[in-house]
C-alpha cells in the first residue's frame, strides 16, 4: 500500500468524482468529497514525511518502466505542493456546505463537488507526475473544471468571467502544448528526467528555444504574472467564494511549481536563465506587478475583487524570489507560497462568511460588521496584517527572506521597492479594516449575525496556522530549504 | 517569595499579557476589571523593582523563548538601559492606571475594557523592548506595540479619529517597515549578527559609506522617536484619550523609540564608530533643527494637547542628539532625559486631561484664571513645566546639564546653542500656561472669559484618583531633583559596560 501512495494520491479524487454522482444526496456527497479530501491530505502528510526522511519517490504505473512508462517523481518540492493543496482543499471543503447552499442552486450542488473533486485531480495529477505531457492532460483537467465552477457564481457575470478565464486559459495550455511538442520532437522523450539529459545535447538548437519560451509564456499566463493577469480578478470576484478560497490559495501555486519545475529541472538553470534574459523580465515584470496591481487594489470596492487584485501583487513576489536564480531566492519563493496559500484561503474564507450573511461583499457592506460579525472581522484583520507582513505572521517570514536574498545579492533598491509594495498592502488591507470598525451598522435596515460554526472553525484553523507558522516557522523554512537546495543541486 | 530572576525578567512580559486576558474575561464587572488593571501594575512595578535590585548582585540575568528562524531569537536579557526604561514605564503605568479609572468614568468613555486590555498589551511589548536581548526581538515588540496603541488612538471612533489612526499607523508602520526593517536585515547581512554588544557589532574595518546608509536607515526607520520628518503621527495621536495621551504619547511609545535609538548607537554601533560616521553629523543638524522647529512650532498651538506634543518632539530630539553625540556625557543626559521628561510631560499631560474632564476646557486661551478653581492642577503643571524646562528644583536640570555637557565635549557649539535657544523656547510656550491661570490679569486686555472665571470662584478639581496620580508624578520630578543617584547610576553603568 505505502508505495503506491503516490499515485493513489490522484487517483483517489478522480475514481471519487463519478461516484459522487450514484449518492445523490447533497448532504452526503458533501461528506463523502471532505473524506476523501481528507484522505488525500493524509496522503501527501505521509509523503513529504517520506521524502523528508528518505529522500525522493519514484512511481512507475502500471510497472512501465520510465522513459516509457509514465512516472509519478515525488521531491521536496512536489511533497510541499501536496500538502498545500490537499489541506487548503479539505479545510475550504469544511465550509463548502453552508457556503454554497446560499449562492448555488439546490439542483446543481452535486455537480458542484464532482468539479471540485474533478479540480482537486488536476491540481494533484500536475504537481505528482514526471511525464511533460501528463501535466498537460491533467492541466486541462483541472482548468476545464475551473472554468466549470467558476460560471456557478449567482452573479450572471460569473459567465463572462469564465468565458474570459476559458479563452485565455486556453491560449496558455495551447502553448504549453506547443512547447511540450516541440521539445518531444527534438529528444523523442516526454519524461522529464530523461529529457534533463536529453536537451543539453539540442540545447543550441532554435526549436529548443521556442519551446522554451512558449512554455515560460503559457505558464505566465496560467500564473496570471502581470500583464497576463487579466482573467483573475473578475474570475476570483464572481466565482462562489469557496472556489475562490480554493483557487486563490491553490491554483496559481500550481501553475508557478510549473514554472519552477521547467526552469530548473527539465531546462536547467543555466539554460533557463542564459538563453532569453530571464532574470530581468520576471523581476521588472515582478515589481510592476506589485506595484500596479497593489494600487488597483486600493481602488477597488468590491473586497472580494481587492483581494484578487492583492494576489497579483503577491504573485509579483514570488516572482521577485525566483528571478534572483539563487538558494535564498527560490527558497523565499517557496515559502511565501506556501505563507500565501495561507493568508489567501483565510481571508476569502472569512469574506465567504460576509458572503453568506449578506450576499455580497462591497465596502459599504463592511459598515458596522466590526460589531454584528466580531470573529469574523478579527480573523479578517490577522489575515490582513499577515498580509501586510507584520511580525508573529507568516507573511513577515516571507519577507525576510525576501530581503534577505536580495541583500545577498546586493539589490538594495529592488529590497526598498518591495518594502514599498508591502506598505501599499497595508493601505489597502486597512481600508477594509476601517470600513468594517469606524462605521456604525447601518440601524433597523438589517440583522447580521455571526457566521456558523462550519464556516468559522475552518477559518481559525487557517488563521492559527498563519499565525504558528510565522512564529515556529522550522518546519516550512526546512522543508522550502531542502526543495530550492535540491532543485540548485542535482537536476532531477 | 523565591522566584528565579530570569523568571522575573520572564514575567515582565508575561504579566501584563495574563492582565490584558484577565481584563477581557471580567468585561461585565467594570469595578473588578478596574481592580484588576491596578494588581496587575503593581505586581509589575514590584516584579521590576525586584529585577532592578537583582542587577545590583552583578549576575547576568538573561531568558531565552524561541528561535524564530536560524539565528535570530527571541531572548531577553537586563542591562541598565532597558531597566531604566522598564522601570520608568512600569511605575507610570501603575500611576497612569490610577489616573485613567478616574478619568475614564468622569468622561464616561465607551469600550474601556478594549481601552484597559490594549492598554496592558502595550505595555507588555513595552517591557519586551526593553528587555530585548537582539534587534530582532526588539523590532517585533516594537510592531505589536504600534498595533495595540492603534485602537487606543482611535477609541473615539469619529471620523477625526480615523484620519489620524491613519497616519499614526501609515507614520510608524510604514518608517519601520521601510526603513527599520532594511536596516535590521542589513545589520543581520553584514555583521552576521543583530545582538546588542558592548562595543557594536560591526568590525572596525567596516565600509564608512554603508555604515553611514545603516544609521540613516535605522534613525529614520525608527518612526517612534518623531524625529522630523517623521513625527506628524505624534500630533495626531493626541485625539487618543487623554491618558493614552500620557502614558503612550509622552512615555511608552515615544520612548520606546528614542530607546531603540540609544541601543542602536551604543550596542550596535558602538561609540567609537559613530563619530566617525559622515551621517553622523548630518543627523545631529537634522536632530537639532528638529528640537527648534518643534518648539516654535510648539508656540503657535492654541490646543494644549498638541502644544505638549510639539513640546514632546522637541524633547524627543535632545535624547536622540545625546546618542549621536557618542560621548559619556551625551548617553548619560539622553538617558536621564528619557526618565525625567517622562515625569515631567505626564505630568503636564495628566494636567491637561483634568482641565478637560472638570472644565470642559481643552484650548489654552481659555484657561485664564482657571488656577483658582484648580490650584493643586496649575501648581503641579508649573512644576511640570520646570522640569521640562530643565530648571531646579525639578529632575530635568540634571539630564539637560549632561546633555550639554556632552554638546562641548564634542566642541559641538551650534548644537548647544540650539539646545539652549530651545530651552529658552520651552520657557515662552509652557510658563504662561500657569502664569495666566493664577494671574489672569496682569496683561492689559482683560477676557471677559477671565472675569467670569473671577466671579466664579469655586474648587473644582479632577477627581480623586487622577489628582492623586497627578500628585504622585509631580512629586516625582522634585524628588528625581534631589535624589537623582539611582538614575546617575543606571545611565552610567551603559558607559561602564563598555570597557
Amino acid at each position: 500500500m505505502i508505495e503506491h501512495l503516490a499515485i493513489l494520491q490522484v487517483v483517489l479524487p478522480l475514481m471519487a468524482a463519478p461516484i459522487c454522482l450514484v449518492i445523490r444526496r447533497t448532504q452526503l456527497v458533501w461528506l463523502f468529497t471532505l473524506l476523501v479530501s481528507g484522505l488525500a491530505f493524509l496522503i501527501s502528510a505521509l509523503l513529504l514525511q517520506q521524502v523528508m526522511t528518505s529522500g525522493t519517490i519514484s512511481y512507475e504505473i502500471g510497472g512501465w518502466q520510465p522513459p516509457w512508462g509514465i512516472e509519478y517523481r515525488i521531491d521536496q518540492l512536489n511533497a510541499l505542493l501536496l500538502l498545500i493543496i490537499t489541506s487548503i482543499s479539505t479545510l475550504v471543503l469544511v465550509a463548502a456546505q453552508t457556503s454554497i447552499s446560499h449562492e448555488i442552486p439546490a439542483a446543481k450542488q452535486n455537480y458542484f463537488y464532482i468539479l471540485y473533486l474533478l479540480s482537486l485531480t488536476g491540481m494533484l495529477g500536475i504537481v505528482a507526475t514526471a511525464d511533460v505531457f501528463n501535466v498537460f492532460v491533467f492541466l486541462e483537467i483541472s482548468s476545464l473544471s475551473a472554468y466549470a465552477l467558476i460560471a456557478m457564481g449567482k452573479n450572471k457575470r460569473a459567465l463572462w468571467a469564465a468565458f474570459q478565464y476559458l479563452i485565455m486559459g486556453t491560449i496558455g495550455a495551447t502553448f504549453i502544448l506547443i512547447g511540450i511538442g516541440m521539445v518531444y520532437q527534438m529528444t523523442g522523450t516526454l519524461n522529464m528526467y530523461d529529457l534533463s539529459q536529453r536537451l543539453p545535447e539540442v540545447a543550441q538548437t532554435r526549436t529548443v528555444l521556442t519551446a522554451f519560451v512558449f512554455i515560460v509564456v503559457g505558464l505566465c499566463l496560467k500564473l496570471a504574472l502581470f500583464p497576463l493577469h487579466l482573467w483573475l480578478p473578475n474570475a476570483y470576484t464572481y466565482a462562489p467564494s469557496i472556489v475562490t478560497a480554493f483557487f486563490a490559495a491553490t491554483a496559481t501555486k500550481v501553475a508557478i511549481y510549473l514554472l519552477i519545475r521547467f526552469v530548473f529541472s527539465v531546462f536547467g538553470f543555466s539554460f533557463s536563465f542564459s538563453a532569453i534574459p530571464l532574470q530581468p523580465l520576471l523581476m521588472a515584470l515582478g515589481i510592476s506587478g506589485i506595484f500596479i496591481a497593489s494600487t488597483l487594489a486600493i481602488y477597488q470596492t468590491n473586497i472580494k475583487r481587492l483581494f484578487a487584485y492583492s494576489s497579483i501583487a503577491q504573485i509579483g513576489y514570488m516572482m521577485v524570489g525566483f528571478s534572483l536564480g539563487s538558494v535564498a531566492g527560490l527558497t523565499a519563493s517557496l515559502l511565501h507560497l506556501f505563507n500565501h496559500a495561507l493568508m489567501k484561503s483565510a481571508i476569502f474564507l472569512a469574506l465567504a462568511a460576509v458572503v453568506y450573511r449578506l450576499g455580497h461583499v462591497r465596502v459599504s457592506d463592511f459598515q458596522g460588521l466590526g460589531r454584528q460579525m466580531p470573529i469574523t472581522m478579527a480573523a479578517l484583520v490577522i489575515g490582513s496584517l499577515s498580509l501586510i507582513g507584520v511580525p508573529l505572521t507568516v507573511g513577515f517570514i516571507s519577507k525576510w527572506y525576501l530581503l534577505s536574498a536580495l541583500l545577498e545579492k546586493g539589490w538594495w533598491m529592488i529590497a526598498v521597492l518591495v518594502l514599498l509594495g508591502s506598505l501599499l498592502a497595508l493601505v489597502y488591507a486597512w481600508k477594509v479594516v476601517e470600513a468594517a470598525y469606524f462605521k456604525k451598522p447601518i440601524p433597523n435596515k438589517r440583522v447580521v449575525t455571526e457566521a456558523p460554526l462550519s464556516i468559522q472553525a475552518p477559518l481559525w484553523i487557517l488563521i492559527f496556522a498563519n499565525i504558528y507558522f510565522g512564529i515556529d516557522a522550522r518546519l516550512s523554512v526546512q522543508v522550502a530549504q531542502s526543495a530550492a537546495q535540491s532543485l540548485f543541486g542535482v537536476s532531477l | 517569595m523565591n522566584i528565579s530572576l530570569e523568571l522575573m525578567l520572564q514575567l515582565t512580559i508575561i504579566l501584563p499579557a495574563i492582565g490584558a486576558l484577565l481584563i477581557v474575561l471580567t468585561n461585565s464587572k467594570p469595578n473588578l476589571r478596574d481592580a484588576v488593571t491596578l494588581t496587575t501594575a503593581a505586581i509589575l512595578l514590584f516584579v521590576v523593582v525586584n529585577l532592578y535590585s537583582g542587577l545590583a548582585s552583578d549576575q547576568q540575568i538573561t531568558a531565552f523563548w524561541w528561535e524564530l528562524l536560524p539565528g535570530l531569537t527571541i531572548s531577553f536579557s537586563v542591562e541598565p538601559l532597558g531597566m531604566l526604561f522598564a522601570l520608568v514605564a512600569s511605575f507610570l503605568w501603575l500611576v497612569t492606571t490610577c489616573y485613567a479609572i478616574g478619568y475614564m468614568r468622569a468622561h464616561k468613555e465607551r469600550n474601556q475594557t478594549r481601552f484597559y486590555c490594549c492598554f496592558a498589551i502595550a505595555i507588555s511589548s513595552v517591557m519586551g523592548i526593553a528587555f530585548s536581548d537582539n534587534l530582532f526581538s526588539l523590532f517585533i515588540f516594537y510592531e505589536v506595540l504600534t498595533l495595540s496603541t492603534y485602537p487606543l488612538v482611535t477609541h473615539s471612533g469619529t471620523r477625526e479619529a480615523k484620519r489620524s489612526g491613519r497616519v499614526y499607523l501609515g507614520i510608524l508602520l510604514g518608517t519601520s517597515v521601510l526603513f527599520l526593517l532594511l536596516a535590521i536585515s542589513g545589520t543581520w547581512h553584514v555583521a552576521q549578527s543583530v545582538e546588542f554588544k558592548v562595543g557594536g557589532v560591526f568590525s572596525k574595518d567596516i565600509d564608512k559609506t554603508l555604515a553611514s546608509i545603516l544609521l540613516l536607515l535605522f534613525v529614520f526607520g525608527i518612526g517612534k522617536a518623531a524625529m522630523m520628518p517623521f513625527h506628524r503621527w505624534l500630533p495626531a495621536a493626541m485625539v487618543a484619550p487623554t491618558p493614552v495621551s500620557a502614558l503612550l504619547h509622552a512615555v511608552a511609545v515615544v520612548k520606546a523609540g528614542v530607546f531603540t535609538i540609544i541601543k542602536v548607537c551604543v550596542f550596535i554601533f558602538g561609540l567609537d564608530l559613530l563619530p566617525q560616521l559622515p551621517s553622523s553629523q548630518f543627523l545631529l543638524y537634522l536632530a537639532a533643527a528638529s528640537v527648534l522647529i518643534a518648539s516654535l512650532v510648539a508656540m503657535r498651538q492654541d490646543n494644549l494637547k498638541l502644544r505638549l506634543a510639539y513640546s514632546t518632539v522637541s524633547q524627543l530630539g535632545y535624547i536622540t542628539i545625546g546618542a549621536l553625540l557618542a560621548t559619556p556625557a551625551g548617553v548619560i543626559g539622553s538617558t536621564m532625559h528619557i526618565a525625567t521628561h517622562a515625569f515631567g510631560k505626564i505630568t503636564l499631560f495628566f494636567c491637561a486631561g483634568a482641565i478637560l474632564v472638570s472644565l470642559h476646557k481643552s484650548n489654552i486661551s481659555e484657561m485664564r484664571g482657571i488656577g483658582r478653581q484648580m490650584p493643586l492642577t496649575m501648581i503641579a503643571f508649573f512644576i511640570g513645566s520646570l522640569s521640562i524646562i530643565g530648571l531646579p528644583p525639578t529632575a530635568g536640570t540634571w539630564s539637560k546639564w549632561f546633555l550639554l555637557m556632552g554638546s562641548i565635549d564634542t566642541e559641538q557649539y551650534i548644537i548647544m546653542l540650539a539646545l539652549m535657544i530651545s530651552s529658552l523656547l520651552n520657557i515662552a510656550y509652557l510658563i504662561p500656561i500657569p502664569f495666566y491661570a493664577f494671574f489672569p490679569n496682569s496683561s492689559s486686555k482683560s477676557s471677559p472669559v477671565a472675569e467670569r472665571a473671577l466671579t466664579n470662584v469655586q474648587i473644582k478639581e479632577a477627581p480623586l484618583a487622577s489628582l492623586i496620580a497627578i500628585i504622585m508624578t509631580t512629586l516625582g520630578c522634585l524628588f528625581l531633583f534631589i535624589y537623582p543617584q539611582p538614575l546617575y547610576e543606571l545611565a552610567a553603568a551603559i558607559i561602564e559596560t563598555r570597557e
